[in-house]
């Protein structure tokens, strides 16, 4: 496994009040791996997720991606440089249809973060359509093309998303809970299409409460207990770990 | 697009049977359609709510008749300049407001506009001429005009290129402006641009995580909001060279926001029906009076035509504040998507009531095939 860093978080403070969500947390995101982070309820996952996209700056710390400092950075400048984030609530263009919000991201990694344009109609722009269209047809969505997303099942929301961000092509995408809420027939169809995206070798951190979901995908997982990172392995390993049961199962077997 | 320019062309002949084909009335509809359509561009695209845009239409007045008072009669140089000038402060008026969002946006631009009105009354009289507003001297000094002329007796007149810009050549030459403003319009709506200012107003989160540097796209659509204004403010002192800092108000922002939202927000032609509507009640409804109801309703017995016509005088003449505000009501209430939605789902109910009715007869004259077949 090559192991280059692609995120690189070093003793992150971030408090809330007198909560210390995150405790010096260091965490190690290496190049091409799919990596868990799990944990108890306000262990802190989301938080470390707003803190590496510049949704939240870090009190002390710092965040390095590709080797460049990127802590408090505005988000859409992290965002150009390749960090992508499906949302545990879907964040999506409800009034929009299925089409134009898979364009939108397109056009921001083609067009960049400003570009005025206001004379070309978009109906032309058939670079922006067809990588548009190569994913909604990789998602399943094609046959719901002019569909108002907001009218979508939540299922069907989350795999937007999944596809708004995928259409940046990514050097990182992180996922917050991708499966939280969805029924088993659409868990089993996001595991499917995350393990397809996982062979293209795209690096991953994916947060997740069901265990089923973390297994079959994982390379590495990291437990996560009152801000920091509490241990650290291979699945089969943090599933052996005493230290893990104790913090975030309470002793019961998995 | 061409059925669209026929339409508004020939204005003053369809207009003829509502009242309404007389050239001042066509002008303002014109005039304040410019308006309404730049409004729609920042109000329609990006849900940013201005109460300021009034000031733009007053800046653009004001520069339009300084120039009409130091260079040209022409209005060409006028339209021009009171666009950059209101370009100018749209860019610093948007610059400030657009740090918030929401009804803190709302509020900076209603504070701006009123910091303008009042400046015009007080600080800046020398500028604006105060109450009295901006008029025509003859001892202007209009440069460009004495290059090529002697001043004349009397006031001159605005011209464009010689034709007085009055009356209806007036109406001609700001319904074509107006025409290339919503072409224009068009444009912006359809491209790359148009989308993510809808999707800006979708969810502008989810742009900034997509890499979208908002900011920008914001102010773009905000200027080019503020100069429709500007423009038309340039082109109602074309019409009639006379600024007053009354257009600043916060009622003129107010009325084009009356006009976008009962139109139908967000659409292409809904703003210029809202104008049309709202210029048309402020013309005709408020100049019917008590002897007209009385003619209206002459068919009925005595009794109740006074009646009548004592009903119906709240509603006319002073009173068409009283009508416009239930329509507004009733179209917030009942019709989010304003008067163009309702047409439009008008015409779906007629459509589709009138494709059962083939399709039974359809059915009908199948079954008499049938019935034939079995014979």
């Amino acid at each position: 496994m090559a192991s280059k860093a692609v995120l690189q978080v070093t003793n992150v403070l971030k408090t809330f009040g007198g909560l210390k969500a995150l405790n010096n947390l260091n965490l190690t995101i290496e190049e091409g791996t799919v990596h868990a982070i799990i944990g108890p309820n306000g262990a802190g996952k989301s938080t470390l997720l707003n803190v590496c996209i510049g949704q939240l700056t870090p009190d002390t710390g710092s965040v390095e991606f590709n080797g460049q400092n990127i802590t408090g950075l505005a988000p859409h400048e992290i965002s150009q440089k390749g960090i992508s984030r499906v949302f545990q609530t879907p964040q999506i263009f409800e009034e929009l249809d299925i089409l134009q919000n898979v364009m939108i991201p397109a056009l921001a990694h083609i067009d960049g973060q400003f570009t005025f344009n206001a004379v070309k109609d978009l109906n032309h722009r058939n670079d922006i359509k067809r990588v548009a269209m190569e994913i909604i047809e990789e998602m399943n969505l094609a046959d719901q093309l002019h569909d108002r997303a907001g009218a979508m099942s939540r299922g069907n929301k989350r795999r937007l998303e999944l596809a708004m961000c995928l259409v940046q092509k990514p050097k990182l995408l992180l996922l917050d809970e991708p499966t939280a809420g969805m029924a088993r027939a659409d868990t089993n169809q996001t595991i499917e299409i995350l393990k397809k995206i996982k062979a293209s070798g795209m690096t991953k951190v994916i947060i997740e409460h069901d265990m089923n979901v973390v297994f079959s995908l994982a390379d590495r997982v990291s437990v996560l207990a009152q801000g920091t990172i509490i241990a650290e392995g291979t699945p089969a390993e943090i599933r052996e770990s005493e230290v893990v049961k104790e913090a975030y199962l309470g002793g019961a077997k998995i | 697009m061409a059925i669209f320019s026929v339409v508004v062309l020939t204005m003053p002949i369809w207009m003829k049977p509502f009242g309404a084909a007389y050239p001042d009335i066509l002008q303002k509809f014109v005039i304040f359609g410019v308006f309404a359509i730049g409004y729609n561009i920042l109000f329609g695209l990006t849900g940013y709510l201005s109460f300021g845009h009034a000031a733009f239409l007053g800046v653009g007045s004001y520069t339009a008749v300084w120039s009409f008072k130091l260079l040209t009669m022409n209005i060409v140089p006028a339209i021009i300049l009171s666009v950059i000038m209101s370009g100018i402060f749209a860019v610093a008026m948007g610059y400030v407001a657009l740090r918030r969002s929401g009804i803190y946006f709302s509020i900076l631009t209603l504070a701006f506009a009123q910091m303008c009105y009042n400046l015009a009354y007080s600080v800046l009289t020398p500028i604006t001429n105060g109450e009295t507003g901006l008029q025509l001297a003859k001892s202007d000094p209009r440069i460009l005009d004495r290059l090529f002329s002697e001043a004349g007796d009397g006031l001159p007149s605005t011209t464009f290129f010689g034709i007085e810009t009055s009356g209806y050549s007036g109406f001609y030459i700001s319904a074509v402006i107006m025409i290339v403003v919503f072409y224009i319009s068009l444009k912006i709506f359809k491209s790359s641009f148009g989308l993510k200012l809808k999707a800006i107003k979708s969810n502008q989160n989810r742009m900034r995580y997509l890499g979208f540097n908002t900011r920008p796209y914001l102010l773009t659509a905000f200027v080019i909001s503020g100069m429709y204004a500007g423009l038309a403010g340039g082109l109602l002192a074309a019409t009639d060279p006379l600024a007053g800092a009354e257009r600043m108000q916060w009622t003129a922002s107010g009325e084009v926001i009356l006009m976008t939202i009962l139109g139908g927000v967000g659409t292409l032609f809904g703003p210029l029906l809202g104008v049309i509507i709202i210029k048309y009640f402020e013309n005709i409804f408020s100049s019917v009076n008590q002897l007209d109801l009385h003619s209206l309703y002459s068919m009925f017995p005595t009794w109740l035509e006074d009646s009548l016509v004592a009903i119906s005088s709240l509603f006319v003449g002073e009173g068409w504040h009283l009508t416009l505000g239930l329509l507004f009501m009733f179209v917030v209430a009942f019709l989010p998507g304003g008067v163009l939605e309702g047409l439009q789902l008008t015409y779906r109910k007629i459509s589709v009531y009138l494709s059962k009715k083939k399709q039974k007869k359809h059915q009908e004259s199948e079954e008499d095939t049938g019935v034939n077949h079995g014979k």
